[in-house]
């Protein structure tokens, strides 16, 4: 995806350029997107190009000629061709020639030799970029789905909340019916607390009457008796001894 | 189909003045043109998987041809023989 948006800004830039020059070129100035169905999935490069013998003259021409001069036909016009134009000296020899003569001598004798591997490596190179770009949107669609697992996870989450808020009206139900009760108690003990106070109360409101009532008939009894009466009682309980001795002694 | 709008490798040779007159002579009919011709031969030669020196080859080649025939009388000068 991504390396599709690179591609698109390349060419815009390069497209007024004439197109790279290498053996194996890389696809990178393609115009994306000219036509009116710009939306739809570009569609891949052909494999090969066009066929081309001796690396200049494309294979059309040989089949355009091949109905009417058969295999040689190409081969004796231009034959014939370069004998016209040498000798009429349309083309001149010229120091020039003994250079491109060398030039293309060197430039044949590096493409034999080292086209292959110049071409194996333009691959490999294509190769690495293709697949970083195959593994970018391979990741982008495994993020995608576990995007899409984990969203229904949450929607099968969604169906346990109803035990969650069950669970939390218990917990409050719970903490409610625990204050109640300890109100309850609180009120209840109170109550208590006032009850046995005025029963203390009264109790030791008797208890206080009762020692005070005891106190003042002592008192009074106490007072009551007067020396004479001492002395009677005395002399009284001198006689019961000696009464009780006699019967004492007698027993004996 | 009709001789106007047939691409050029498809015109037959005997047909080819009337194609030349029914192709537009307007600039941007030219320019079309040109642009056509361009583009059908990048998507055939350059703009593959695997292309090879053919394409950059061929655009040589014509630039070589191109510039020995705009300096021919330069080197018309330097020809071996007077009378051919």
């Amino acid at each position: 995806m991504l390396s599709r948006l690179v591609l698109r800004a390349a060419p815009a830039a390069l497209r007024a350029l004439p197109p790279p020059v290498a053996v194996g070129v890389l696809h990178t100035t393609r115009p994306l997107h000219t036509t009116q169905q710009s939306l739809a999935p570009v569609p891949p490069l052909p494999e090969k190009g066009g066929e081309v013998r001796h690396g200049l003259i494309p294979e059309e021409f040989f089949q355009f000629m091949y109905p009417k001069t058969g295999v040689t036909g190409p081969y004796m016009l231009g034959t014939g061709l370069l004998l016209y134009i040498l000798s009429k000296e349309i083309y001149v020899i010229n120091h020039e020639t003994a250079a491109a003569a060398c030039i293309l001598t060197v430039i044949i004798y590096g493409i034999k030799k080292f086209g292959a591997n110049v071409a194996a490596f333009a691959d490999k190179l294509n190769e690495e970029k293709v697949a970083t770009a195959l593994a970018m949107k391979n990741e982008a669609m495994q993020a995608l789905q576990t995007a899409i697992e984990e969203e229904k996870k949450e929607q099968w989450r969604v169906e346990g909340r109803s035990y969650l808020f069950d669970a939390k009206r218990n917990n409050i139900a719970m903490l409610l019916e625990a204050n109640y009760r300890e109100r309850l108690m609180m009120v209840y003990s109170e109550v208590k607390k006032r009850l046995d106070y005025q029963v203390a109360m009264q109790n030791l409101k008797r208890q206080k009457e009762q020692d005070y009532m005891i106190q003042w008939v002592e008192k009074n009894v106490v007072q009551s008796i007067t020396p004479q009466q001492q002395k009677e009682s005395i002399a009284k309980c001198i006689m019961d001894l000696k009464a009780l001795s006699k019967s004492a002694h007698a027993a004996v | 189909g009709p001789l106007g709008e047939r691409p050029l490798l498809e015109v037959r040779l005997g047909e080819l003045h009337t194609w030349i007159s029914t192709c537009s002579c307007s600039p941007q009919g030219l320019l079309g043109a040109a642009h056509r011709a361009w583009s059908s031969y990048c998507a055939k030669y350059i703009h593959v998987k695997q292309g090879g020196t053919a394409g950059i080859s061929m655009l040589l080649a014509g630039y070589c041809l191109l510039s020995y025939g705009w300096n021919y009388q330069h080197f018309k000068r330097h020809r071996w023989r007077k009378y051919h």
